[in-house]
């Protein structure tokens, strides 16, 4: 399998090497919702993620399983700098995401089970606007673009049509390929896989693992895949209604929980079926932010 | 290095827009045949005056509307180009890998404004042309450098303001582009885009001292009917640039806190 011609990464500011790659100390998140209640109106707090503490390691891969609802998106969204967490700390190589925001942009990249893109323009365009965001040249990214995609078998002569013309798997290539062309240190990846046909989903767990082996990234896969997790991840951590209830090794997780099987393990830890977390969300009116 | 890196992720801003209109060509030209059709029935106000049997300059009545006309065009290019900074984001999509994106706040606000300009400019360059092509105008007096100098100046309190209503899709994603509809009303009704300020009443001449739209009519007018010079027009352009410079770090202050409060409140995401 021929190297990922990601960037030579940025000139990233990691103020030590030997630090973790992600370390979260009580991280919580919570969301407060004003509702009419008679004449008044009440504040009503939903926990979206309890004080969360955890470390991953460089050039580790995580795998954070839970339901729909049990917070792992909030947890991105928190190391993505997207949302300010309520309490606890969290640094990506020593940065706090809280005080120092810019620098742990430009060590993350994420890639989320929406491939969101402007659906009019081209893959190319996407991909190149995206790329001057992170510093990257014009003339750097005509050569990388190309190069990258065709990696990720992403057929070349459709780089000029609309994002709208391609398929969902497609288009969660070109959101992969946009991920990697900034070449990030930390790789925070949301159900990549989801909705993508069982030979794109081999691609991209495939390119994941080349990310980690031949460019030393570490990622953080959330996912509902227990497969998946298994056959990525070093440790899985398992989230469930906001709490992080356990974070190991799969084959740890199996023995703790007396499971044949990840599968087996995550039941018992959550103490229901997938199906029933489903009802669950479709009683209260769906995911929280 | 770093100012190379800055300089790269504001072209990119510009970039992406580009390509936005070529890609939205022909829906480009049907809203610019609605910006002459609009204009056209207010610059037509001066004949219909005439016809009623009013007394009236009508060349200058005419020149008078189109430049209000123009200038407000250029405006609403201006706001709704900064509006899209979260409104369109927010409904692709891509809105959450924009703001993840190691660019600086400023350098995407400012991006936005550097394409807002141009498009604006040559939107209004041309809405001008037609009009004027269309009633046949006479400017014999027009200094166009001057009113240049004008529009370039104003610009920047243009893009400043346009920052502080660019955030109100974040704070509201459901009605925050109506309530940026509603600022540029308010520029509208009192910075006399058709009239003179001086009809309006007391509270609202106060107010159209600090609206930029007030110093620029007033300059373009100058130079394009009265063919002022730049050395002319000072005294529309002092407060231009005293507006410009206070309402750029105003606009960056505004939208920061509206992006700290959605980040906060998880507003900032693509189904709001």
């Amino acid at each position: 399998m021929s190297p990922l011609p990601v960037a030579a990464p940025m000139t990233v500011p990691v103020q030590d090497r030997a630090m973790p790659a992600i370390q979260a100390i009580d991280l919580r998140k919570e969301f407060r919702r004003r509702e009419r209640v008679g004449r008044r109106f009440e504040t009503t707090r939903s926990v979206a993620l309890a004080p969360t503490t955890f470390r991953v390691e460089r050039g580790e891969c995580v795998a954070i399983l839970g339901q729909n609802g049990s917070g792992k998106s909030t947890l991105v969204r928190l190391l993505s700098t997207l949302l300010l967490p309520d309490g606890g700390t969290a640094r990506v190589f020593g940065h706090d995401i809280r005080t120092d925001a810019r620098a742990v942009r430009r060590l993350v990249n994420r890639v989320s089970v929406e491939a969101s893109f402007f659906k009019k323009l081209s893959a190319f365009e996407n991909l190149s606007y995206a790329a001057r965001f992170y510093g990257i040249r014009p003339a750097d990214s005509r050569v990388r673009i190309p190069e990258i995609v065709e990696r990720l078998s992403f057929p070349a002569d459709r780089l000029r049509e609309p994002m709208e013309h391609l398929s969902r798997g497609m288009q969660q290539k070109i959101a992969l390929a946009r991920a990697l062309l900034t070449a990030p240190v930390v790789l925070l990846l949301d159900e990549p896989t989801t909705g993508l046909d069982p030979r794109s989903k081999l691609e991209v767990q495939a390119l994941v693992t080349d990310m980690q082996e031949q460019h030393d990234a570490t990622v953080l896969l959330c996912t509902h895949d227990l497969a998946e997790a298994e056959e990525l991840a070093r440790r899985v951590g398992i989230l469930h209604r906001g709490e992080l209830i356990a974070l190991e090794a799969a084959a740890g997780l199996k023995l703790r929980y007396g499971a044949a099987t990840l599968e087996e393990a995550f039941f018992a830890a959550t103490g229901g079926r997938l199906e029933d977390e489903a009802d669950r969300e479709a009683d209260e009116g769906g995911e929280s932010p | 290095m770093m100012m190379r890196t800055e300089l790269t992720g504001l072209a990119g801003v510009v970039e992406r827009n580009v390509y936005l209109v070529k890609r939205y060509a022909w829906w480009e030209v049907a809203f610019f045949v609605y910006t002459v059709a609009s204009s056209y029935t207010i610059v037509l106000i001066a004949k219909g005056i005439q016809t009623t049997g009013g007394r009236l300059d009508v060349n200058r009545v005419t020149t008078i509307l189109l430049i209000g006309a123009v200038v407000w065009a250029y405006l609403s290019s201006i706001f709704e180009v900064l509006t899209d900074t979260v409104a369109w984001e927010r409904w692709e999509g891509t809105i959450e890998y924009t703001f993840m994106a190691p660019l600086a706040r400023s350098v995407h606000l400012l991006g936005m404004g550097v394409f807002a300009i141009a498009y604006g400019l040559l939107r209004a360059a041309l809405l001008f042309a037609v009009m004027a092509f269309s009633f046949r105008l006479a400017m014999p007096n027009a200094n166009f450098l001057g009113a240049f100098a004008v529009v370039a100046i104003a610009s920047v309190s243009f893009i400043g303001i346009g920052m502080m209503t660019a955030v109100l899709p974040l704070i509201s994603p459901e009605k925050g582009t109506q309530l940026g509809f509603m600022a540029q009303g308010l520029l509208l009704a009192v910075s006399g885009v058709y009239y003179d300020v001086a009809v309006l009443p007391a509270p609202l001449r106060a107010v159209a001292r600090f609206s930029p739209a007030t110093y620029t009519l007033d300059g373009i007018r100058s130079s394009i009917i009265g063919g002022t010079g730049v050395g002319g027009l000072w005294h529309d352009l002092w407060p231009l640039v005293v507006i410009g410079a206070v309402s750029i770090p105003l606009g960056l202050w505004v939208f920061h806190q509206g992006e700290v409060h959605a980040k906060r409140h998880g507003k900032l995401k693509r189904s709001g």
